[in-house]
């Protein structure tokens, strides 16, 4: 059953969505609009004429090889960063329920990591993991493991993912959390009396009710390593060493801001835009069917 | 098929200072059908997970088959379950839902295949197997349920009110169909209600509950007629016993009521020495016989309220401080206002102590 609110105002509906539309509007159809502007003209090294260039520049882009190795990585971060949030945020959540004490505790400091700003976050890690002063980083290089992520690309990969990771698996954990509360206790017995153990009534029991909760998160994990993870990985790598962790977003920005090839970096974003609203449309389409379970 | 036996079983729920379960001792028999009955929070579903093990025995132990098992998991128990909501994976089809145990337990396709075919049809499920259970009617799904019980021959069933969710109609279908099919593979049983109509209807014995202790235990036809306590004769029957206050006279032999009347009690007198005792007596309402006006001792209700149920009318009135009702043949025909002479029969007498709530005799 859908409950609506019934306002007998006609007016007051428009007035009270009114400042999220506007901001909408400013800060997101605006800018896209413009995004999809400048895309198809181009525009001369001093920025004083512009001239139409038609899909131009979504060919250059797609012709250039620097693009395609941002295109893979950014595809390998997302990957990456997806299963290593979703996993332990599985893991945790599937465990919660055998602690017995301090439970709230638990779940407490497991949100925190959410409440941090990206940039933030990936201060804190660079710093853990600074090869010079970090602690982390200590220990790995006693070992006699020759860590620094700011030679080797993988290190690096590898480092914003984790961190990436770090931050969402906090959101992961909740909804996963929820998902499994959802389920009404007496599945779980009745597969326990049926003989499976934890492990089978997980996989079989727990894991098939929870998929669309797994669904919805893969999504949104995708949509965060794709978009959200800017500040972060701009604050630990800045995409590098040379290009190896140059996401999409990355490129974006030092394209058009920094190398100020605005066209270049404008059909970039709109690509990236198609992509997010594929997923979006996706995500709505398959996760609004919901499993129910009486 | 095997024994369940509970031996002084005690349960309190970590975190809660409470006794829920005071000490039950019973054995079930091999094959036997044991209904455990009493009001709603009395413990029944505690004590039945404690057998399942999906509960822990704080003190005391279960046995099943000569084993004890309380440290047990349910998975080594060899029991099946039904439970209230049927508890049907909503992700499985109807038959994946009836093979999951046998699947677990490792059984040859054939072999499961073989075994689900026969329960559904015994269950008449068979055109349904490829269903979701979301894609069936509650009755069905009541029929899932059984059939995943009885798909594993387990030692015994336990049911927690498995038709409660059902209408009344269905109710007594299924209490049939499952008293039937309990007989023809003579599982050991343990149904919690708290439906005394259906406990009276399937059970070979009744255990009721009140408070985590045992009021009693016995045959449908025994908690009728000798209830063993108050409680259980305001619990068994429907509507329930009339109970008058009175005290034993006459050497044993009558009892004096409040009202002044003195009603003998026959052969049921008890020992001369409890004369003067405070007691409960207790007359169920068709235990009641009409009587011509002034024809020995009797007791006169003015009727006040009658509900006519075809087969039967129930005539309610007022006596002394309390009400009574009456269980009068259908032809019979009574009318607000009227005075009915009462009588009730000795043997139909029932005693209970006023202190202690028990009977004697
Ligand atoms: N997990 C629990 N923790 C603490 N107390 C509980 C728990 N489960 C049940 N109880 C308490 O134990 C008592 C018995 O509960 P139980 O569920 O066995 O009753 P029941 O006889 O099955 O009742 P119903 O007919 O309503 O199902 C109740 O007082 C209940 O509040
Ligand atoms: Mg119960």
């Amino acid at each position: 059953m859908e409950r609506r609110a019934i306002f007998p105002n006609k007016k007051l509906p428009y007035l009270l969505v009114a400042p999220q539309m506007a901001i909408t509007l400013v800060f997101f159809f605006w800018p896209a609009g413009q995004a999809v502007r400048q895309s198809l003209y181009q525009e001369d090294p001093f920025g004083l004429s512009v001239t139409f260039a038609g899909l131009a520049n979504f060919h250059r882009i797609f012709a250039d090889p620097n693009y395609l190795y941002s295109l893979q990585v950014t595809f390998i971060f997302a990957i990456g960063v997806t299963v290593m949030t979703m996993i332990p945020a599985l893991l945790l959540a599937a465990l919660i329920d055998r602690v017995v004490k301090g439970k709230l505790v638990y779940q407490t400091l497991l949100i925190w990591p959410y409440a941090l700003a990206p940039a933030v976050a990936g201060i804190l890690w660079l710093f853990m993991f600074n090869p010079g002063m970090g602690t982390l980083a200590m220990l790995i290089r006693s070992t006699g493991y020759n860590w620094d992520p700011s030679l080797n690309g993988t290190q690096a990969m590898l480092l914003v993912m984790v961190s990436a990771a770090w931050k969402q698996v906090s959101y992961n954990f909740l909804f996963f959390l929820a998902g499994m509360q959802a389920i009404p206790k007496s599945f779980i017995e009745a597969a326990a009396i049926d003989g499976a153990g934890p492990m089978r009534r997980f996989w079989t029991i727990i894991m098939p009710l929870i998929s669309p909760t797994t669904f919805f998160l893969l999504v949104v994990n995708m949509v965060y390593a794709f978009f959200d993870t800017f500040g972060l990985i701009h604050a630990v790598t800045a995409g590098g060493p040379g290009k190896d962790t140059e996401t999409l977003v990355l490129k974006v920005y030092n394209d058009g801001y920094v190398n100020l090839n605005m066209g270049g970096s404008s059909a970039q974003s709109v690509v990236l835009m198609v992509i997010v609203i594929s997923l979006t449309i996706f995500q709505f389409k398959y996760v609004e069917r919901r499993v129910h379970y009486s | 098929m095997a024994q369940v036996e509970l031996r002084n079983v005690r349960k309190t729920y970590p975190g809660s200072a409470a006794e829920v379960i005071k000490g039950v001792d019973v054995s079930v028999g091999d094959g036997e059908f044991l209904v455990l009955l009493g009001p709603s929070g009395c413990g029944k579903s505690t004590l039945l997970r404690m057998v399942a093990g999906l509960e822990s025995i704080s003190s005391g132990d279960a046995v099943i088959d000569g084993k004890t098992v309380n440290q047990l998991e349910p998975k080594d128990r060899n029991i099946a379950m039904v439970f209230q909501n049927y508890a049907l994976y909503p992700h499985m089809s109807v038959f994946d839902n009836m093979a999951y145990g046998l699947k677990v337990a490792g059984l040859p396709k054939a072999e499961i295949a073989q075994r689900v075919g026969e329960a559904a049809e015994m269950l008449e499920l068979t055109p349904y197997l490829e269903r979701k259970p979301r894609a069936l009617s509650g009755g069905q799904r009541q029929r899932v349920a059984m059939g995943r019980a009885i798909v594993r021959k387990p030692a015994a069933f336990l049911f927690d009110e498995p038709l409660s969710n059902l209408d009344a109609k269905l109710r007594t279908s299924m209490r049939m169909q499952i008293k039937q099919l309990q007989r023809r593979l003579g599982v050991t049983s343990l149904y919690v209600t708290h439906d005394q109509v259906e406990a009276m209807t399937l059970a070979d014995r009744i255990m009721i509950l009140n408070q985590g202790v045992v009021e009693q235990i016995g045959t449908p036809m025994e908690v009728y007629s000798q209830p063993a306590s108050l409680f259980v004769a305001a619990f068994i029957g429907a509507p329930g016993m009339n109970f008058m206050d009175g005290t034993v006279s006459g050497g044993g032999h009558a009892v004096t009521l409040k009202t002044g009347e003195v009603l003998s009690l026959g052969s049921g007198a008890v020992a001369s020495a409890q004369d003067g005792r405070e007691v409960t007596l207790g007359i169920r309402p068709e235990h009641f016989a009409l009587t011509p006006e002034g024809d020995g001792a009797h007791l006169t209700l003015t009727a006040d309220y009658i509900e006519q149920l075809g087969a039967d009318t129930l005539v309610h009135g007022k006596f002394g401080t309390g009400m009574l009702v009456v269980r009068v043949a259908g032809e019979r025909s009574v009318a607000e206002g009227d005075k009915l002479a009462l009588t009730a029969t000795p043997e139909h007498l029932h005693l209970f102590d006023r202190e202690s709530g028990r009977r004697i005799g």
